[in-house]
């Protein structure tokens, strides 16, 4: 019983780790641009959500929505801004743009939001589900429903839509996709919106259960970039699938070893993967 | 007549050198996590610290039972104020030296103080040791700072062995008391402030012949404690004592919720439990945990009342106790300079060792700052206190009560 338990707590953890990932695989499979500044966006989700839900009394479906369309815009603003400069610069330019992104968006919140943590109150998703005497909690379960949607939607949005096919295309050849009539600044810029999105979404899924603050891109953004590394470079159910494994690994090795030995687990497996199938477990050679 | 005028125009200079020399500003270095997952604490820390400064350059004759609070300045100095010059040390022991080393030799700061993380405190008083200037530990609690025979370290805080004792001392009238007390559980963060604490509490705990039937170490800035608390659930032991820091604390809090388990006693080792994002996070989860503090606003009007409401009117919140401590901590330093009447490190490292300060003169619940050649506090102690509603409450030791002891742990129920 205890065992099964173990296992659901670590695919619900992994569940909110896939979710918080789809954004960051989602421009590195497009772009080739690592987003290092993934967490803080995800950070930016969970204040807008705190605000609307504080100012507005929004309920979660909307301060989910319009914690989705803020970081569209920012991802857009972003990309405008920022990345269609440096993508013409060296490689390490656009490396560290991002990350100086992270440092000024991280330390900008600071300044704004203040030190102290800040959160949702308890339960606005509800109590945990009891199936069976395994519970299951409320804002994760949704968070793995809400991750699985994403990746679904975001995999049928790129397979089957005319849109999907035309930022593959940019991805793909971008000299290519311009004889063709298709302006890559607004497919990538789109792209950048989309993983803006979804890094809201997250976040405002994530500010149910989780305190929020300006530095929680610390406790969530390595994790992002293993999860998006092990499910291979830029594939969206990849990251799915990495992230319920990685949760599954800390939860089981953090019961029956202890819980200052699962990164010992979670990265040797991740090294392990990276050995035998340098791509990740999904990604394209 | 040329000659003549500058030779007057320098003494002139001189004088008025000499003149702004004796009032310059006494600058004190101040090291604590501004940025990273402590910075709540640290920035709090601060502005306690920065009240206690104000309150030592204005005069407060409202406060007189402090040292210093009545006049304005430091009168042994010619009235000088104090200046804190404060550093970020990012909750990082390497950068904590690094800063010590720039407030030293740039700065030229005669004193130090901090630094919240036990780790950090650990590398800097290191620095502090090699200059020779004093550095007066406020609030970090593991045993091994003052435990290195250095000269330039003292503390003001009561140190883990102290607190692990008092838990114990407060579980065995527990168990007088007809309450199951005899396996507890610990479970504290893997860096040196957890670790050590753990450290002494398991001593603690078996001097006193009770059980420790989970000892879980982990990472305060993971994402997810459901396996610890499953791993608790399992063992359900009588009480647990949590070693931990804000986030950690706060999601150990839902988790246990989330995941329907109510111990039957918590302890809470202060540091997250105490941080006031706590309680309005997660308070009407955690009825009835048990904490440490030495701090205590007291009635109206009374010394610690008003130094409560100028921090409410200069933050917006209460204080707390870790930064209550550090309060205490720059008051202390304050005196030994006044005392020793001079900047030089070794007057104020001989008056910090002569200080004899009574319970009257404090603005925290120690029985007195008295420190001992290794130059932690003997004197230092703590009340236990219990979060009733949206307040923590003192409930032990007895005479020092304000409310009974509610028992069990109330959680969310």
């Amino acid at each position: 019983m205890i065992f099964l338990q173990v296992i659901v707590a670590g695919l619900l953890i992994g569940a909110v780790y896939a979710l918080f990932s789809s954004g960051l695989t989602l421009v590195w499979g497009m772009m080739n641009v690592i987003n290092f500044a993934h967490g803080e966006f995800v950070m930016l989700g969970m204040y807008v959500a705190f605000w609307a839900f504080t100012l507005a009394h929004f309920g979660v479906a909307s301060f989910s929505a319009i914690a989705a369309v803020v970081l569209f815009m920012l991802g857009v603003l972003v990309y405008l801004g920022l990345i269609r400069n440096v993508m013409r610069g060296p490689m390490l330019a656009q490396i560290l743009s991002t990350f100086g992104l992270l440092l000024v968006l991280r330390y900008a919140a600071f300044w704004a939001f203040g030190a102290n943590f800040v959160g949702l109150p308890d339960g606005i998703l509800g109590p945990s589900l009891n199936v069976g005497g395994i519970l299951l909690s409320a804002p994760k379960l949704v968070a793995g429903v809400v991750a699985l949607a994403v990746t679904v939607g975001m995999h049928l949005l790129l397979t089957r839509t005319m849109l999907g096919s035309r930022i593959l295309a940019v991805a793909e050849d971008r000299n290519a996709a311009m004889l063709m009539g298709i302006r890559p600044d607004h497919m990538q810029a789109i792209a950048w919106g989309l993983s803006g999105a979804s890094a809201g979404i997250a976040g405002a899924l994530i500010a149910t259960f989780f305190p929020i603050s300006a530095t929680v891109g610390e406790s969530l953004g390595l994790i992002a970039f293993v999860v998006v590394t092990f499910g291979g470079f830029g594939s969206v159910p990849g990251a799915m699938i990495a992230g319920l494994v990685i949760g599954l690994i800390e939860s089981v090795s953090a019961f029956y070893v202890g819980p200052e030995y699962q990164d010992v687990f979670v990265y040797a497996l991740f090294v392990l993967v990276l050995w035998v199938r340098p791509r990740g477990l999904m990604g394209k050679a | 007549m040329k000659k003549l005028l500058l030779s007057v125009t320098m003494l002139a200079a001189f004088a008025v050198g000499s003149a702004a020399m004796a009032a310059d500003d006494v600058k004190i270095g101040v090291i604590m996590p501004l940025s990273g997952n402590s910075a709540s604490a640290g920035k709090a820390a601060v502005a306690a610290m920065e009240l206690a400064a104000q309150i030592v350059n204005e005069a407060h004759p409202e406060l007189n039972s402090l040292p210093l609070a009545a006049g304005a300045g430091l009168p042994n100095l010619g009235g000088a104020k104090v200046r804190l010059v404060v550093a970020d040390h990012q909750g990082n022991p390497s950068e904590g030296q690094s800063q010590t080393l720039r407030l030293i030799t740039q700065e030229k700061v005669v004193a130090m103080l901090g630094s919240y993380h036990s780790s950090v405190s650990l590398t800097a008083t290191a620095i502090a040791e090699r200059y020779g200037i004093p550095f007066v530990v406020g609030d970090s609690v593991a045993s091994n700072i003052t435990d290195r025979g250095f000269k330039w370290t003292f503390r003001t805080t009561p140190i883990a062995s102290d607190f692990a004792n008092n838990y114990m001392e407060f579980l065995t009238d527990l168990k007088k008391a007809g309450h199951p007390a005899s396996n507890i559980a610990v479970v504290y963060e893997n860096t040196d402030y957890g670790t050590s604490v753990a450290g002494t509490v398991r001593e603690a705990a078996k001097a006193h012949g009770i059980n420790i039937v989970a000892d879980i170490a982990y990472n305060a800035n993971g994402a997810d404690v459901s396996a610890q608390v499953l791993q608790l659930k399992e063992k359900h032991p009588d009480a647990i004592v949590f070693i931990s820091y804000t986030s950690d604390s706060i999601l150990y809090m839902k988790t246990m919720k989330s995941l329907d388990y109510l111990p039957k006693f918590v302890i809470g080792d202060d540091s997250g439990f105490s941080d006031p994002a706590f309680i309005s996070a997660v308070g009407n989860l955690a009825q009835g945990a048990l904490n440490r503090s030495a701090w205590n606003i007291g009635a109206k009007n009374s010394t610690t009342w008003r130094i409560n409401e100028m921090y409410k009117a200069k933050t917006g919140r209460d204080l707390d106790d870790t930064s209550g401590r550090d309060m205490q901590a720059a008051f202390t330093l304050m005196d030994a300079i006044n005392r020793a009447g001079s900047t030089k490190p070794e007057a104020i490292r001989a008056a910090l060792q002569a200080t004899d300060l009574k319970p009257s003169q404090l603005m925290m619940g120690y029985r007195g700052v008295k420190f001992d050649r290794t130059g932690q506090n003997t004197l230092a102690a703590t009340y236990l206190i219990q979060l009733i509603g949206d307040q923590y409450v003192a409930v032990w030791p007895q005479a020092a009560a304000q409310h009974s002891l509610v028992y069990p742990f109330k959680g969310w129920k």
